[in-house]
């Protein structure tokens, strides 16, 4: 094996086999001696008083062992903190407090308001309906816009108007150009409220060493290094005696990514009873417990020439945030949101403003691409929106307003400076696959015979990587967001790899062992990668943002880096060369033209530790600690071409093709990278056409189950013809931008563009997602219906 | 807000349809038959039912199979699962819908459990098979422990859940005729993304002649209301003519008139919607039977 060879190889992931084969571990896996279940007792109003609670009946039931209610644990349970507070003076940031237990009101459906302990998970669930809670139903408020409203219930005192923040971002001037514009075409533009639905639901267990103070929490998450820092922030129970560990995790798509209510619920009762105790999350729970994503409604506004060049763009949105701030929920609709407004576009002029707004809801807060999905639906559908308005082929004005391709840094008018793109060249390469011109024939025929297709492009930018912490934390962010790895050789040459990063499916057991068998020759089956445990671990920062390669990464590239060195010195010294002449290759360490000096790695790692020929000065041992802070964000970019078809009868928007072409840098595992990105196109044309999440006006959620919820499967989708381009970022020495989120990001407005290019002869203009068949057959009805009229209207004038 | 935990039960495993209905009438109405248990587990699971006894019909044999009965029709057991009725030839050649309509019942999983007979006992209004009992004219025999009886489906769904059933009866199985030359059946749907289950979903059997004259039609529909119904309307405009595009549109018109007023109307579908596409899948279903009995 040489250096070099497994990176870009399709290495089979060698975490399949125990997952696939049922050896996984995830928390409901896992038992304790004398383990005890807790069960939650949860809201069922959206917003109500809460006047007594009586727990005397659950706490005598059989099998019952205690119950905790909110007052009983207020000493030793703080707020929920929100990890990402903007600024107070620009934007009027409210966080108000969040009890892990509800103690005076209830904010949403699902909001928790006791706790009950039982000898099984039976036990405990029987009890939940014996705890009476005397509420009193307050007027409830779902709507983001509507609880902006005067007279609207108000979800916290001390946020009034519940509005959470009134965030603005801008560039140039947006009004004078849109003065100057021959057209300004504006819209509203909805991105509904979405459920994440891990496989998984989440789940806890607890454990307490009464001997040692040491408390051990199992959880389902993302960021186990932050969620034993705000377990202790928010519990008092020191840090170092906390152990958070995140086991096999089913995916979380962003939904994992916070410290939750039952985490510190379910460690502070372990603490108090001396017993461990086991929370999992039925999915009826999930789905209220569990943040939601997404959930905008936007008034946009572009403005340009008669002859497609965009001058401006204009978004007023109203982010709905729930009933409390989960932990990064200020940031999405914000940071992760207007920064992306410009698009991969030359326009100078950009006005963002947000309302953050409280409401009767489960909390939202990110979901896979976390605000750039919504962003970049806005300015895709608004691109196309205007190429319609001026006549122009929709194309055509992309490229006109497409920033130049450059290789090291573009300044775009917001502020922030993209890494390194080439929109011309992924468009290209999704046209070679895509012949546009005969689908616009096939389009026309199709329509003779009554069939209405559709073509809709998404030629798309994210940001990735998330870092650097010093941009982060002047834009609000309450923790770091670089990365930390540590490379332990062992005494025989083998390898433990430790990441901060915590993957839930993404692959990096495979990926980062990957990097390191091609760097140190080291076969893979002789790497070891540990995550998800902040006691085998030093501290860090967790999986999210497409940000595990990207920064994660790249502090593996520089343990590797540290031990290489190190390791050179010893065979230097082993072979009395200066450790300037010590190549090392293949796992081979060697000094060129002299044949006989050659040393394997075994024996250097062997050596690190016999130690009884090392250099003067040098520690025993192969080891090195990394932390990468990047410098920038990086950019993945890519054009998104779906074609749908229509059935004009009833409605029914069946995805006929589906063509991605993604520039995520360089690609460690394109097998892996071509399963991101699979299912974030699964996910962003299930948001695209079929996923809602409905809440009634008193903030009953209506589709609270799968079977309501229209989670996309696998028949939904023709196969997807995947491709990429290369555009190496300079972040990171590894050239990699980052790639778990560009389906989610490209397509749905790839999608409702196809939609509305099928429509567009009718006079359709924009249609809200979820394109469900009654919504699609309404556009159709009521679009013929004006037709009709008009051509009525039309020949009454001509008589 | 539950936790997926039922409330607690006894279970039973009768071997015999008498000592199934025994145990119902010992429990007086608070103990459930049991059959692929995918409509009552979730309802258990959100104790929207709580049942004091379960009595499983997994081991009464009498339940199972799928036969031809002696006037060459079809006879198949309560307990036969969805996947049972799609690969078998005798319900796919003497009665098509019924294997297109278990075929197009929610996923994999679903199809391996449930069962016709828990299908047509737990009345869904947006089930399937209740639409085909409609249009194929089921006999649906039921037993208790002291009588058995025979229901036709026309009298069999009574409201949302609710069917002729008594709470001692067991739903043995069903029978129905085979289609022959010059009939055809057909079910068409329009599912919920979410469950698959229709929005609206419509069954037909058509008979023609040599004439090419329609001789007999029946057309049941699902999801639309509170349960399943014959669209008696639609029939009548169909039997004794030709059955031209033309008469086709003109019964589908008619398809679902029944149930005017009643429409269901929830997050899936307005009532309007579900009018205009019941109409829709009325004709949809008529012509592919009628292509089927031509064919
Ligand atoms: C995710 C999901 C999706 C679904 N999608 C669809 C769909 O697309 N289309 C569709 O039609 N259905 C759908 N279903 C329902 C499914 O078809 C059920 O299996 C069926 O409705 C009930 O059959 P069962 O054998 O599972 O009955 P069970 O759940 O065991 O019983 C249902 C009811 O019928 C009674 N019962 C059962 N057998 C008898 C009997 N022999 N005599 C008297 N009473 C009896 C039971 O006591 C109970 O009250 C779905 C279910 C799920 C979980």
């Amino acid at each position: 094996m040489t250096t070099g060879t497994l990176i870009g190889q399709e290495v089979k992931r060698v975490e399949d086999q125990a997952l696939i084969t049922g050896r996984g571990q995830y928390v409901d896996d896992l038992r304790l001696p004398g383990l005890l279940h807790i069960a939650i007792v949860r809201s069922p109003y959206g917003h109500a008083k809460i006047n007594n609670i009586d727990v005397s009946a659950a706490a005598n039931a059989p099998g019952v062992v205690a119950v905790f209610t909110g007052a009983d644990l207020s000493e030793q349970l703080g707020s929920l903190p929100a990890g990402w507070l903007l600024d107070e003076e620009a934007t009027g940031m409210k966080a108000p407090e969040h009890p892990p237990l509800a103690i005076e009101k209830v904010r949403y459906v699902g909001d928790a308001v006791a706790a009950v302990v039982g000898s099984s998970p039976a036990a405990a669930s029987d009890a939940v309906a014996l705890v009476e809670v005397d509420y009193e139903p307050l007027d409830a408020v779902t709507d983001a816009e509507q609880a902006t409203a005067d007279g609207a219930p108000v979800v916290h005192d001390d946020a009034p108007g519940n509005l959470a923040f009134d965030w603005a971002v801008g560039a140039g001037d947006y009004d004078a150009a849109a003065a100057e514009a021959d057209v300004v075409v504006s819209e509203r533009i909805v991105n509904q409220r979405l459920i994440p639905n891990p496989m998984e639901a989440r789940g806890i267990m607890a454990d307490y060493n009464a001997g040692t103070e040491q408390l051990t929490i199992w959880t389902s998450t993302q960021i186990p290094h932050l969620v034993r820092l705000l377990f202790a922030l928010v519990t008092g129970h020191p840090e170092h005696k906390v152990r958070v560990i995140a086991p096999d995790v089913g995916g979380g798509f962003g939904c994992k990514l916070y410290l939750y209510a039952e985490e510190v619920i379910c460690g502070i009762i372990a603490k108090n009873l001396e017993r461990p105790v086991k929370w999992i999350e039925s999915r009826t729970e999930n789905y209220v417990a569990t943040t939601h994503g997404r959930d905008h409604i936007a008034d946009a506004e572009i403005c340009g020439t008669s002859d497609g060049i965009v001058t401006g763009l204009k978004v007023h949105v109203y982010a709905n945030l729930g009933g409390y701030l989960s932990t990064f929920a200020p940031a999405i609709p914000t940071i992760l949101f207007g920064l992306m407004l410009g698009g991969c576009y030359k326009f100078e002029n950009l006005s963002c403003q947000v309302k953050g707004v409280f409401t009767n809801t489960t909390p939202v807060d990110a979901y896979r691409g976390a605000g750039r999905p919504e962003a970049t639906y806005v300015v895709e559908r608004m691109m196309e929106r205007y190429a319609h308005e001026i006549g122009r082929d929709v194309l055509g004005v992309r490229r006109r307003n497409f920033v130049r391709p450059f290789k090291r840094g573009h300044d775009m008018p917001i502020g922030v400076t993209y890494d390194s793109g080439n929109y011309q060249g992924a468009l290209a390469a999704a046209l070679d696959k895509f012949d546009y011109q005969a689908f616009r024939q096939e389009q026309r025929d199709a329509r003779r015979e009554g069939r209405l297709l559709g073509v809709g492009f998404s030629t798309y930018i994210e940001i990735c990587g998330m870092a650097p912490s010093a941009v982060a934390g002047a834009l609000g962010a309450g923790a770091g967001l670089w990365e930390s790895s540590t490379v332990r050789v062992h005494p025989t040459g083998t390898v433990t790899v430790f990441t901060g990063t915590s993957p839930h499916g993404q692959g990096h057991e495979t990926t980062l062992a990957q990097i390191t068998s091609s760097r140190l020759g080291v076969p893979m089956q002789n790497i070891e990668v540990v995550h998800g445990d902040t006691e085998r671990h030093q501290f860090g920062t967790g999986t999210f943002g497409s940000r595990s390669l990207a920064v994660g990464g790249q502090a593996l590239m520089m343990s590797l880096d540290k031990v290489i060195e190190k390791a050179k010195k010893i065979a230097a010294h082993e072979m009395g060369v200066d450790a300037k002449q010590v190549r090392f290759e293949n796992g081979t360490f060697y000094v060129e033209d002299i044949q006989e000096r050659e040393i394997p790695w075994g024996d250097v790692a062997l050596g690190a530790y016999w130690a009884k020929n090392l250099p003067d000065g040098l520690e025993p041992g192969l080891e090195a600690v990394s932390f990468f802070d990047p410098q920038n964000f990086t950019w993945p970019f890519g054009t998104h071409i779906a074609v749908i078809e229509i059935d004009e009868v009833t409605g029914e928007t069946k995805l006929n093709r589906y063509v991605a072409i993604d520039d995520v840098g360089n690609v460690i595992n394109p097998m892996i990278v071509d399963g991101m990105v699979h299912g974030g196109i699964a996910q962003g044309v299930g948001q695209a056409l079929q996923e809602c999440a409905v809440y009634s006006d008193d903030g009953q959620l209506l589709t609270g189950s799968m079977m309501d919820y229209a989670v996309p499967t696998a028949e939904d989708f023709p196969t997807f013809e995947t491709g990429r381009t290369v555009t190496p970022t300079t972040v990171n020495a590894l050239g990699a931008k980052g790639a778990g989120e560009t389906g989610t990001i490209a397509a749905s407005p790839a999608v409702v563009n196809a939609a509305v290019d099928a429509l567009k002869h009718l006079g359709v203009k924009h249609l809200n997602m979820p394109l469900s068949p009654e919504r699609m057959w309404r556009t159709i009805q009521d679009a013929k219906e004006e037709r009709r009229a008009r051509r009525s209207a039309a020949a009454r004038r001509g008589n | 807000m539950t936790t997926g935990v039922t409330d607690p039960f006894a279970y039973h495993a009768p071997a015999t349809v008498r000592e199934a209905s025994q145990a119902l009438s010992r429990y007086r109405g608070d103990a459930k038959l049991l059959a692929g248990g995918h409509s009552l587990i979730p309802m258990m699971k959100l104790r929207i039912a709580s049942p004091q006894a379960i009595v499983d019909l997994r081991n009464i044999d009498d339940l199972k199979g799928i036969s031809e009965t002696d006037d060459g029709g079809l006879m198949i057991g309560s307990m036969t699962t969805y996947h049972e009725l799609i690969t078998s030839d005798l319900v796919n050649s003497k009665a098509q819908a019924i294997s297109e309509a278990a075929a197009q019942v929610a996923d994999t999983q679903v199809r391996n459990w449930g069962t016709i007979g828990g299908s047509l006992a737990h009345a869904d209004p947006a089930g399937d098979l209740p639409a085909v009992a409609v249009a194929l004219d089921f006999q649906i025999h039921a037993s208790s422990a002291r009588s058995d009886r025979t229901i036709s489906c026309d009298r069999f769904f009574r409201g949302y859940l609710e069917t002729a059933l008594r709470a001692n009866e067991v739903l043995t199985g069903v029978s129905c005729a085979a289609s022959g030359d010059g009939s055809g059946s057909a079910y068409v749907k329009l599912a919920n993304k979410a469950s698959h289950y229709a929005i609206v979903g419509v069954a037909a059997a058509i008979s023609i002649d040599a004439g090419g004259m329609c001789t007999a039609a029946r057309i049941g529909i699902t999801g639309a209301g509170p349960h399943a119904v014959r669209s008696r309307r639609a029939e009548r405009i169909l039997v004794g003519k030709e059955l031209t595009s033309n008469v086709i549109a003109r019964a589908a018109q008619r398809g679902g008139a029944e149930l005017a007023g009643l429409f269901n109307d929830d997050v899936h579908a307005s009532a309007e919607y579900r009018e205009a596409m019941t109409k829709v899948y009325t004709e949809r279903a008529i012509a592919l039977a009628m292509e089927r009995a031509s064919g």
